[in-house]
């Protein structure tokens, strides 16, 4: 009965599977739709951050009196002026809301103020007085291993070891090719700056936060206990986001904005600049990673051992998750029954890192992806041969002893992607723009060469070991007219339509109302690990079958009918055994069904000490085939085309679908060539678009794109999250072609032009 | 200082800016002083496009113009490309293209755009990725920002096809 209702409402636009489009699209392009950082309140002021310039320095003395003394100075705060807990932090509270007795990376705030205008502001930061006793900072992740080294913080620093042990640990295969590989930082460069507005309760005992962010309720829950104040009297409302990427699951500046608000009594607005945005957030981990593959001499691959090294920098955030997922994916999507592997997230002086897009796997891919192209070398096979013949299937074990129950259509996404038509040879004479440098004008088409790579991933979906990352939504329906409630992030992602989408479906409405995302309602979870279509999709799935029921008992009730025999058919109520049909709206007229619903996923587990145990809930897969044009002598790259085929269990919204794909590979296109925070002696190079180099409309390539349907049968609506996998194994895609292309090994990501010209 | 102002034209009216830090950029004083937050600022360096305004005909960035300095110019900011409140072609096709993901960046696009296509309405492939290379997008990887542009292009030439 379902699949008739589903095939019948399939084709009505709006519904799931069309590309309905985004309720927050005509107010986004013409300039109407709120973003955080236009957020604005009578009587307000302006927040700005004094941060540390030093990677790692004992604080001796603050003065803030001589801010205090600038005309339009409302409030200077420091860590004495914290009510509440002083450290914060995402799985362990580690990080300081104010650097109190020692900073530990450069750009880590020592204190905050509140003025009229954001350029008195400027000036009163400036004016503090830090004294500052400035200490050797710890830069090398390696060198944090060393267990007698002088800990940077009372945790420690080693933020967190896993080692996984399966199988034959002695095994030596017929082929063994081995490599080291480097992951430099990415940042996420989402475009929306971090911006709050914080407004206190009349009693001084409260505050409202209208923020971007990525989990309104993890906020909550951080920013009460810092604050000294029980969580109901922290409410939060999502401003809008401007993109996020996993760059706002930490706390930014939210715990500042708000206490200024308490200690002035005045809202008061935040708002980064572009550099300090850099100094705000976590980055991507950069990453050394050792493997070894073991195959027999027909390439089929037999153990894997690795070592990897991720650097966290000073504060933990997401480090241990990071680190999980990097141990749990470095074989990637294949079979493989033996494997040593040894991972460590280690703190530095180095700006604090933590969840961006893909986190962890992203980096694991590079390494094992060339790794496979060693192996392939070796055993004399082609790329894409030794993938398929190693490709991981669904019931397969993992290295951690995890059975894939999920749909793993691996042969399926390399071989669709191989099928994806190869680009054009460049014309006889080609635009500038065309070839690499661009109108640089500097490569001549007689140097260019052509490479194409090969890089095939695996991801888990939803967060891991034993955490209930659920998510909650209401829904209620009166008049024909549905209304959805959720704390669901819409961080660019498109849940806002997608939860339209559901409700149309399941209720047969037209018009689908959306409440504001706040914390009045209970938490979905973040906006990230690919889990909003899972799991906030499930839960508005829920909430909205929960409230059919209780239109299908009411029709039933007024018709004398079983409610069994109702569906609903496009926008209609009708008796599947019989002749009533009745319009949606009709039937809620003068009625309200409202109903509240909690998606949880399945329970995982904790790995034990040898890296064992079912840690993940589900996977998706992707392949992706990359052409790139490259001039050897210049070092310049251009990425032609990446072709992919893509794991994603059933396609909720096209349209949505191809946005997510085409932008995470831009988003690997920008590790694999241009994109890395440059670090020196623990403090950054390029905090700035100008020399943080993201790609633009020239850099994008053709993108072919293939979405395989194979429904998830453990998913509330057949669909995987999508968001993480195309930024996945592009990257290794991408420098495989230019290995290709040049001869050069490249075990280095991003590729410099210096590593081209003169790499090994 | 208190009784200084200076004048600005923007979307066809003249505002009048009173009271004003003379280092204010225009990015800021459309934004925090004349209520026309639809301008977006995300990098302070001219690099991202995301401040994009027209002025005198020129697509500049906003937040490299000193608000001071602009007292001559005819600016349209995103809220002006439409005179009665609907969506003007660009804008429509950035939405049913799949255009717009978090929309940071979409103001300064849909300004770009229009300054592209109303000085060359048939731009070609190349020539409207070099058009918008100025404006960086950091959700869709451009591909649907492309389908968008292309979508208005071919409708305003058809539009004009018929007259010729």
């Amino acid at each position: 009965m379902d699949t008739k209702t589903d095939s019948s409402t399939r084709s009505r636009f709006g519904a799931l599977g069309t590309s309905a489009l985004r309720p927050d699209g005509i107010p986004k392009v013409q300039g109407r739709f709120a973003f955080s950082s236009d957020a604005w309140a009578d009587n307000m002021l302006w927040g700005a951050t004094l941060r540390s310039p030093h990677p790692y320095a004992r604080i001796l003395s603050i003065d803030t009196s001589p801010a205090l003394k600038i005309n339009g100075v409302s409030a200077v705060v420091t860590a004495d002026d914290v009510p509440g807990k002083l450290t914060y932090g995402l799985i362990a509270s580690d990080q300081p809301v104010f650097a109190r007795d020692f900073v530990r990376y450069a750009g880590e705030p020592v204190a905050a103020v509140a003025a009229d205008h954001p350029e008195t502001a400027r000036r009163a930061i400036a004016a503090i007085k830090v004294e500052y006793e400035v200490l050797a900072p710890l830069v090398d992740a390696e060198e944090a291993i060393n267990p007698s080294l002088e800990k940077i913080h009372p945790d420690g620093n080693v933020i967190r070891r896993q080692r996984i042990v399966r199988g034959d640990q002695n095994l030596v295969g017929d082929i063994v090719v081995e490599g080291t590989y480097e992951i430099g930082m990415q940042d996420q460069a989402f475009l929306g700056l971090e911006a709050a507005l914080a407004l206190p309760d009349d009693d001084g005992r409260g505050v409202e936060l209208f923020v971007a962010t990525q989990w309104l309720h993890e906020d909550q829950k951080q920013i009460a206990a810092c604050l000294g104040l029980d969580t109901d009297r922290v409410r939060l409302t999502l401003g809008g986001v401007g993109g996020a990427f996993g760059g706002r699951e930490d706390i930014s500046l939210q715990v500042h904005c708000c206490l200024l608000a308490l200690v002035t009594g005045r809202p008061i607005k935040m708002q980064y600049g572009r550099e300090e945005s850099f100094f705000g957030h976590i980055h991507r981990h950069p990453a050394t990673i050792f493997m070894r593959h073991h195959a027999d001499r027909d390439g089929k691959l037999r153990r894997v051992e690795s070592r990897l090294v991720l650097d966290g920098g000073a504060y933990a955030s997401t480090s241990s998750a990071v680190l999980i997922n990097a141990v749990t994916h470095v074989q990637g999507p294949y079979q493989c029954e033996n494997a040593t592997v040894d991972g460590y997230a280690v703190r530095t002086n180095n700006p604090p890192c933590g969840a961006m897009r893909g986190f962890g796997v992203v980096q694991a891919c590079f390494a094992h992806e060339s790794q496979m192209d060693k192996l392939a070398e070796a055993c004399g096979v082609s790329p894409v041969d030794i993938r398929l013949k190693n490709a991981m299937r669904t019931g397969d074990k993992l290295i951690t002893g995890q059975v894939v129950e999920s749909v793993a259509p691996v042969e399926r996404c390399i071989r669709e992607t191989a099928a994806l038509p190869l680009p054009a040879p460049l014309p006889e004479s080609p635009d500038p723009l065309e070839i690499p440098g661009g109108s640089g004008l500097t490569a001549r088409k007689s140097n260019v060469r052509r490479g194409v790579g090969w890089g095939v991933s695996i991801k888990n979906l939803m967060y891991s070991e034993g955490f209930d990352d659920y998510a909650t939504a209401r829904c209620r329906l009166a008049d024909g007219v549905a209304t959805l409630q959720f704390a669901t992030a819409e961080v660019g992602q498109g849940f806002v339509v997608l939860a339209q989408q559901i409700a149309r479906t399941v209720l047969g409405v037209d018009t689908v109302l959306l409440e504001p995302i706040t914390t009045a309602i209970g938490s979905a979870g973040s906006t990230s690990a690919s889990r909003q279509t899972w799991m906030s999709g499930g839960a508005v799935d829920g909430a909205c079958r929960l409230v059919r029921e209780r239109l299908f008992e009411w029709v039933a009730k007024k018709n004398g009918l079983d409610p069994i025999r109702l569906a609903v058919e496009g926008t209609d109520v009708v008796d599947t055994m019989g002749t009533l049909r009745i319009a949606v709206e009709e039937a809620t007229r003068g009625m309200t069904f409202d109903e509240t619903f909690e998606h949880h996923h399945r329970p995982t587990e904790e790995l034990d000490e040898n890296g064992q145990g079912n840690c993940h809930v589900a996977f998706a897969f992707v392949a992706h085939r990359a052409v790139v044009d490259v001039d050897p002598e210049l070092g310049l790259v251009k990425v032609v085309q990446i072709a992919t085929a893509q794991d994603v269990g059933k396609v909720l919204n096209p349209l949505a679908a191809i946005g997510q794909i085409e932008g995470g590979i831009a988003q690997g296109l920008g590790l694999a060539v241009m994109e890395e925070i440059v670090l020196r002696d623990g403090k950054m190079r390029n905090p700035s678009f100008t020399d943080y180099l993201l790609p633009t409309a020239l850099d994008a390539p053709e993108v072919i794109a293939t979405m395989i349907e194979e429904p998830e049968p453990q998913a509330p609506l057949g669909a995987k999250g999508i968001g993480e996998p195309p930024c996945i194994s592009v990257t290794p895609a991408i420098v495989a072609a230019i290995r290709a292309a040049t001869g050069r090994q490249l075990p280095r990501t991003p590729v410099r032009p210096q590593d081209i010209v003169f790499g090994p | 200082m208190s009784n200084e102002f200076y004048a600005l034209q923007v979307n066809g009216i003249r505002h009048e800016v009173r009271d004003a830090w003379v280092g204010e950029s225009l990015l800021y004083v459309l934004r925090e002083r004349l209520g026309l937050p639809g301008t977006k600022g995300a990098c302070e360096q001219g690099e991202c496009g995301s401040c994009t305004v027209i002025m005198d005909g020129e697509a500049v960035c906003s937040c490299l113009v000193m608000a001071a300095t602009a007292v001559e110019a005819d600016i349209t900011t995103v809220e002006g490309l439409s005179s009665d409140g609907e969506p003007t072609d660009v804008q429509r096709s950035f939405v049913n293209a799949g255009g717009v993901q978090c929309g940071f960046c979409t103001p300064g696009l849909i300004v770009a755009v229009h300054h592209l296509l109303d000085r060359n309405p048939s731009p070609s492939d190349l020539e409207i990725k070099e058009a918008i290379s100025g404006n960086i997008c950091r959700c869709t990887g451009y591909g649907r920002i492309f389908e968008a542009v292309r979508q208005a292009r071919d409708a305003r030439t058809t539009d004009t096809s018929g007259g010729e």
